[in-house]
């Protein structure tokens, strides 16, 4: 990847994503210490740390959906502003998320799930974003649920259903969110293909997960977060493969 | 004397119908309007509105809807507006049921999961996009139910407009026993008359209830 330089750190400025000095607490509670991270284009980032440890709120800090106190925050070079709604918007239109409880709207079909943010947000025509969702649909293997509702779905389509969703925006980064942490095991692998697939056409990611071999496989950097600080940081061999820091090494041998 | 049949009662009784139908109408419509106003407001946190709207609920729920009509109708006459008996029945019940539903609203609004809202944000949904597309959707159809639920309760709360004057079912009745001096069959009356305007309201409730259950 030529935006990242030989530390396996992408350039400054390259970045799609920079976070910078990220502060965030709830209350008296600061659950980010500090967090600075450039995203490069194309990159694949998986985020590794206990439950608490603050990664899921790191993720959610980055489309808006949590508030952080200090720190500095831009996608696409446009800093992320919580006061102002129109900025907010634009800045989500190059964000999407994905959830652990996939949250489709039950009160829509499979297609209109993907069709409704392009034809509200980016006021396109509703030919334009059938086709666009059947594509779409096609794409994650579910070409023939377009008219079918989320609740006759299984959990992994309902989550390839998401993924969908929220490619129909265009983002430039995808955040995923413990996406495989709801389904059933065998329904993980059908997920992780997809996600797989986009990483592979050059989908910039990050991900909060647990499946540690697809960490592996897939990622360009891991980051172990502990503590609200991100704690370690490297390509995945060294992550997985050589360990720094004992807090890592605990997390990873209580994985086995 | 005029002697007064049956059939004058049942006849005279159904034409006062009319009007506790029509006042039930207003009470309804004109409630549902504040109540989808205020329901917005607090749910949008413009700047005050959810004290308020807790404060007015409170209000009209803890006190009861005979003062409520009382205070309509001296009260505004001491303004020095003069008020109808008319005005101040649809104004005081109006006032009452938007504070029900309001209350009955923001429930099915929180029950939608927080989720859903997350989802929505996601996908760059402004905040009436979000409310319109998304939530309301499906806090209106966890809401349907118990709001025809309770215009079976406005319905019943409109015989209090008699006191203050507001010729309905009740105050037929009333004027009614006056003349012929048998409460017991006028109010018997009235009673059925009530019923039969209740009973299908709350059974169209229920029947719903159970088809939306078992949808969702």
């Amino acid at each position: 990847m030529s935006s990242i330089d030989d530390h396996g750190l992408p350039k400054q400025g390259s970045g799609i994503a920079s976070i910078r000095a990220l502060r965030k607490s709830y209350g008296a509670n600061e659950v980010l210490k500090g967090i600075d991270l450039e995203v490069a284009r194309g990159e694949v980032i998986v985020i590794i740390g206990k439950s608490g440890s603050g990664k899921s709120t790191l993720l959610r800090c980055v489309n808006g959906l949590e508030t952080f106190q200090h720190g500095e925050l831009l996608v696409e070079g446009v800093a992320l502003l919580h006061d102002g709604a129109r900025a907010m918007r634009e800045l989500r239109q190059h964000v999407g998320m994905i959830f652990q409880n996939f949250n489709l709207f039950p009160h829509l079909s499979v297609g209109r799930n993907v069709m409704l943010a392009p034809s509200l947000v980016k006021k396109k025509h509703k030919d334009a974003t059938e086709a666009q969702a059947r594509r779409l649909l096609e794409r994650v293997g579910l070409a023939e649920k377009f008219d079918a509702f989320p609740d006759q779905l299984s959990g992994g389509q309902q989550q390839r259903v998401a993924i969908a969703r929220a490619l129909a925006m265009e983002p430039s980064i995808l955040l995923c969110d413990e996406i495989t942490s709801a389904l059933d095991p065998e329904l993980v692998g059908e997920v992780l293909r997809v996600v797989e697939s986009l990483a592979d056409e050059g989908m910039t990611l990050m991900m909060v997960t647990h499946e540690m071999n697809f960490a592996r496989k897939v990622s360009d950097r891991v980051v172990f977060m502990h503590a609200g600080r991100i704690h370690e940081m490297g390509p995945p061999d060294a992550i997985f493969g050589d360990p720094q820091t004992a807090e890592l090494k605990q997390f990873l041998s209580a994985l086995h | 004397m005029l002697e007064f049949s049956l059939w004058d009662i049942l006849r005279n009784l159904l034409l006062a119908g009319r009007w506790t139908i029509v006042l039930s109408l207003i009470a309804f419509v004109g409630g549902g309007v504040v109540a989808m106003i205020l329901l917005i407001a607090r749910t949008a946190r413009w700047r005050g509105a959810p004290t308020f709207v807790a404060g007015y609920v409170q209000v009209f729920q803890g006190t009861p809807l005979l003062i409520q009509l009382f205070l309509a109708y001296f009260g505004v006459a001491l303004l020095g507006v003069e008020t109808s008996a008319w005005t101040a029945a649809s104004v005081a019940l109006t006032l009452y049921t938007s504070a029900y539903l309001t209350e009955i609203w923001q429930g099915c609004v929180r029950a939608v999961p927080k989720g859903q809202w997350e989802a929505a944000q996601s996908l760059a949904l402004d905040f009436r996009e979000q409310l319109r597309y998304v939530v309301l959707p499906q806090a209106g159809r966890l809401a349907i139910a118990p709001t025809v639920g309770f215009m079976v309760q406005v319905i019943k709360g409109t015989a209090l407009a008699s006191v203050i004057g507001f010729v309905e079912l009740t105050k037929t009745g009333t004027m009614i026993t006056n003349a012929t001096f048998k409460p017991f069959l006028v109010y018997s009356c009235v009673g059925l008359m009530y019923f039969i305007l209740c009973f299908p309201v709350s059974y169209y409730a229920r029947t719903l209830e159970r088809k939306l259950h078992v949808k969702h």
